[in-house]
């Protein structure tokens, strides 16, 4: 990962971006502690379908979230190992799990664009805007809402 | 802060508690002039430290307490009002430190209400005292006289700091005056006064101090919690390096190993112990609390405390604080009556609240009971109604306890009045709240007029657990250690091996069934791969009063494993309290053994729950467990689970034949079989059921063919329908015809003596007994046992009936009777029993399934003599025995 810090442009916001199901991803940098591989999950039994396990993390206890079944993917068909970005919410450390992590991309306003209205449902909660790069585009995962959502999905 | 300063604020406030609990203990016993010296000291000390930081307000205050408390060492008498003015000085310095702590600074204010009413009461003291100078032993408090005393003091060699203070003291009172007019010069004014005096307590104090600081220091409690969490830390690489060294076998590291681990293990029981606190430190303020209770709520109350040395771990004790504090205060409040309530309850005036803590395994029990009027069921019960916890019928299904129970739910408070104490509906769910938060319990039991107790229970510490790691389902989990009563493993030809009841699994442990329930299942990890049933590990677990197994594929080694929080998003899983790391570095759940308890509901709590609330709530439904079983014939048959002591599966050939009877081994014993009829085939190979039943250490075993199900069904016995010796009846169980079987019959088949032992011979002295019950069935289950008993019985299906035989003439020297009868009911029999003349002395025993604590005192009102629980055949010959006892005693 490259990680330039020269142009401090107010509107340019690096994004870690990640690909999840064919889907290029992108995580504002601030919000990311690390990217790690994820290394033996403890699944916890009764928890929401889209929590993979909790695993040890340099000594802290990282709750794994499939981000694939958070999305309505499905799940990943080849062996690859998994990637995982590690967040941190209220103290509380999470690693979100991806198929693979790509580069870290700074991009202005002028690519961005709100959700498509016809987006996928699942999608459009979890995502803070679409910006258009060459050839692909990139979808903004609001980590907020991808945690919250995750205790929606629990008491439902 | 200034560290001076903060010292200074710790220390006095911890002063001023103290001062507090001395000063309650004070007004209790105002001749102990020990304690008196140290209220004195402490308050000395206050007054000393304040004019040192320069903080007249306080000074000012502390001095013209001291004052007063200096009349009452020179004999003043102490009165509650003095009392009360104290303590409110008192509350007045809290609040000024309270103000400095904020802003560094004493707050703007003045104090010369409270300095005035201090003096004016110092002054009134010291009037009479000084008129009595009769006396043998005045007071001195003139002038003139104080430092006479001074001098003759000062001279005596080998003088101990209290004299020193003493004498600083009166000083000091002769200073007041002057101190009244212009307080802040207080200070200024009594070091000019004396100048020689001052430096001498200032010293004493100084070696005072330096005694303690060789002793103990002062640590911050922020240093203890990370000096916890890096032990912590500690012991997780401790177990990981053992981890590894277990799977190298002969490593140099051993060694070494070994004594890191020791190390390490005791360095986190001193850690443990630096946040270990005595109970007490939660309970200091209490009596200051109960006392301004007791004034403002017009009642008398004493305050018992016990073990209030009791340690436990910091963090648990501020948990507990305040929920403590609520409890005492409820009890002070709804608990106890007003005095003129209790002379009429004919109690002392003076109620009684009684603290007492202990330790019992790994947990600390904090119990809280008053003799007041105990919980007021009906009101309890209506609340539940409003607030929608419970139907009606669901409540008079219930037993006392579990209604009382429902003072833990959120919003309830029965006050009817709303008191500035309690009753603002925020009580005991909070204090339940908390205690749950901490993995303990709470309960309570009351009796009314009697007073009420609530028990707390909770772990020592939170941190640091010792927990055994079990597999289920491929994954490992940690059981915590401390719910863990014992290990079984379940082996298809072994003593110990899982049964079924239908689909319920069970274990037999030491004449119990035991509920199990398999973690897999209960983690909804079923993979299918459920190879052996009657197999595994069986973790039997405790969990208050509620006994379950839990069944877990492998069990490997406990640990040393310390909690850590689950995850916000995993909060909600009631199965898991935690997780943790362990030695190799892997994550696992700790199994919260509550959780589990509370899933596995109904049927675990049933099974638990002691025979007596079984049997209450089975009568309650009108219903009896019965055990179906087949022999002889394709027609079920049933017997009372509750008198069937074990089921057992004998292998067949240890069955032996002698002389013409079956006879098999059993725990060391020769246990005669018998058949239930003829058509029953001992069989010869594999397993033969058997129904135990023991009595007095005896066991008989019922031949059976087959052991079908445990049943819940409303006996209705239509009797005699059967000439088949041994058969009460038939009754319908399960919409089939199922012949029920009458024990007695068969218990003197295997020992022919089974009635006539000869601890009841001494009673076999047909003596007479009315027997009155309106079910047949037990009729003709207790008839033969009493009669055997040695009983000339006459058994009555009612109680007009009974009162009718009576009224013949009929003399009875025992009469056994039902409650719950139509037409007159066991209550309404007793009491006219008693106003007949000829009967009025017979000992009646009630015999009942509803042994809650209500319907035995409603009983003993009645007239009852004793009150045995109706399927407990042992105990109705107990209190048989011991009513003739106390007869033969009379006669």
């Amino acid at each position: 990962m490259s990680n330039d810090n020269n142009a401090a442009n107010e509107h340019v916001i690096e994004y870690v971006t990640v690909m999840i199901g064919g889907q290029l991803f992108g995580l504002p940098i601030s919000r990311v502690q690390d990217v790690f591989m994820p290394d033996r999950i403890t699944r916890v039994p009764l928890s929401a379908p889209e929590i993979a396990g909790v695993l040890n993390l340099r000594g802290r206890i990282v709750t794994a979230i499939d981000m694939r079944r958070r999305l309505g993917l499905p799940p990943r068909s080849d062996d690859k190992p998994s990637m995982a970005v590690g967040i941190e919410l209220k103290g509380e450390s999470y690693g979100l799990l991806i198929d693979t992590v790509g580069e870290v991309m700074k991009l202005g306003e002028e690519t961005r664009e709100p959700n498509p209205v016809n987006l996928d449902g699942r999608l459009a909660r979890v995502s803070g805007g679409v910006h258009r790069l060459d050839g692909q585009l990139m979808v903004i995962l609001d980590v907020d809402h991808v945690l919250n959502t995750a205790t929606e999905a629990m008491a439902a | 802060m200034d560290d001076l300063l903060r010292e200074f604020l710790t220390e006095t406030n911890e002063s001023l508690d103290t001062v507090d609990v001395e000063l309650v203990r004070f007004e209790q016993e105002p001749n102990n002039a020990k304690i008196l010296d140290n209220i004195f000291r402490l308050v000395h000390t206050i007054k000393g430290t304040c004019g040192f930081l320069g903080l007249p307000r306080l000074e000012a205050l502390a001095h013209a307490a001291e004052t007063l408390m200096g009349k009452f060492r020179d004999g003043m008498p102490v009165t509650g009002e003095a009392v009360t003015l104290i303590l409110s000085t008192i509350d007045r310095l809290k609040e000024v430190l309270g103000g400095l702590e904020q802003n560094e600074a004493e707050p703007e204010g003045t104090d010369t209400d409270l300095i005035g009413q201090l003096e004016r009461m110092a002054m009134a003291g010291a009037a009479p005292s000084a008129a009595a100078k009769e006396e043998p032993k005045p007071a001195k408090p003139e002038p003139a006289a104080a430092p006479a005393q001074t001098l003759e003091r000062a001279l005596r060699p080998g003088e101990v700091s209290l004299d020193e203070l003493e004498r600083a003291f009166r000083e000091t009172s002769m200073e007041m005056p002057a101190i009244a007019e212009k307080p802040k010069a207080a200070a200024k004014a009594e070091v000019k006064a004396k100048p020689k005096a001052e430096p001498k307590p200032v010293k004493d104090e100084i070696e005072d101090k330096d005694k303690i600081a060789n002793q103990s220091i002062r640590v911050s409690v922020e240093t203890l919690e990370n000096l916890m969490t890096m032990v912590s830390e500690l012991v997780l690489t401790r177990n990981q390096l053992l981890e590894i060294a277990r799977r190298h076998e002969d490593s140099e590291f051993k060694v070494p190993l070994q004594r890191l681990s020791n190390v390490t293990a005791e360095l986190q029981e001193g850690v443990m112990k630096t946040r270990m606190q005595p109970i007490g430190n939660a309970w200091q303020k209490l009596p200051r609390i109960i006392r301004d209770l007791a004034s403002e709520l017009n009642k008398e109350i004493e305050l018992e405390m016990h073990g209030a040395e009791t340690e436990l771990d910091r963090q648990v004790l501020d948990l507990i604080k305040d929920p403590l504090t609520h409890m005492v205060r409820n009890s002070a409040d709804h608990g106890l009556e007003t005095p003129e309530q209790r002379r009429e309850a004919k109690k002392p005036e003076k109620g009684t609240i009684r603290l007492s803590a202990y330790h019992e395994g790994g947990h600390i029990i904090i119990e809280i009971s008053d003799d007041g009027r105990g919980l007021n069921t009906p009101k309890i019960k209506q609340k539940a109604l409003d607030l929608g916890l419970a139907t009606e019928a669901e409540l008079e299904k219930m037993p006392e306890a579990v209604i009382h129970k429902f003072i833990f739910a959120a919003g309830f408070s029965t006050a009817a009045a709303v008191t500035s104490v309690s009753g603002r509906g925020v009580g005991m769910d909070v204090v339940r709240n908390n205690i749950d938060q901490i993995g303990g319990t709470v309960d309570v039991k009351s009796v009314p007029g009697v007073g009420s107790s609530f028990m707390i229970k909770i772990p020592l510490t939170l941190a640091i657990v010792s927990a055994l790691i079990v597999e289920a389902g491929g994954d490992r989990y940690a059981v915590p250690q401390l719910s863990v009563v014992e290990l079984v493993r379940a082996q298809t030809n072994s003593e110990h091996r899982i049964e079924r009841i239908k689909d319920t699994p069970v274990l037999r442990l030491r004449n119990k069934l035991l509920p199990l329930i398999h973690l897999k299942k209960l983690l909804k990890l079923d993979d299918g791969a459920d190879s052996a049933p009657e197999n595994g590990f069986i973790v039997v677990t405790q969990v208050g009063n509620q006994t379950f197994g839990i069944v877990v594929d492998g069990v490997f080694h406990t640990e040393e494993i310390v909690v850590k929080p689950m995850a916000t998003k995993l909060r909600h899983i009631a199965m898991f309290s935690g997780n943790t790391i362990l030695g190799d570095g892997s994550v696992i759940m700790i199994i919260d053994p509550n959780g589990i308890a509370q899933t596995v509901g109904s049927a675990a709590i049933q099974a638990a729950d002691t025979a007596e609330d079984a049997q209450q709530t089975a009568h309650l439904e009108n219903t009896t467990s019965l055990l179906v079983f087949r022999a002889g014939s394709q027609r079920p048959k049933a017997v009372p689970l509750s008198l069937v002591t074990r089921l057992e599966e004998i292998d067949c050939k240890k069955i032996e034949l002698s002389n013409g009877r079956y006879l098999v081994q059993y725990r060391g014993q020769l246990m005669p079989l018998v058949r239930v009829n003829d058509d029953v085939n001992v069989r010869t190979e594999g397993a033969q059921p058997l129904l135990v039943f023991s009595d007095a250490g005896r066991s008989m075993g019922l031949v059976v063919d087959e052991i079908v199900d445990i049943v819940e069904e409303r006996l209705d016995i239509q009797v005699g329908s059967s000439e088949t010796m041994g058969v009460l009846g038939s009754a319908v169980v399960k919409g089939q015809a199922t012949e029920i079987i009458d024990i007695g019959h068969f218990l003197p088949l295997a020992f022919e003596d089974w009635f006539r032992r000869k601890e009841m011979k001494q009673e076999a002295l047909t003596r007479t007994l009315l027997f009155v019950d309106d079910s047949p069935f037990f009729r003709n289950m207790l008839v033969p046992v009493l009669k055997a008993a040695g009983y000339d019985v006459t058994a009555t299906p009612g109680g007009e009936e009974a009162l009718a035989v009576i009224k013949k003439g009929q003399k009875f020297d025992v009469i056994v009777s039902d409650i719950e009868m139509p037409g007159m009911n066991g209550f309404e029999l007793a009491e006219a029993i008693r106003a007949d003349a000829r009967a009025a002395n017979t000992p009646i025993i009630a015999l009942s399934s509803l042994t809650s604590p209500a319907s035995i005192e409603r009983g003993r009102q009645a007239g009852f003599h004793d009150f045995v629980a109706k399927f407990d055949r042992q105990g109705l010959i107990a209190a048989l025995k011991e009513t003739s006892a106390e007869w033969a005693e009379a006669a």
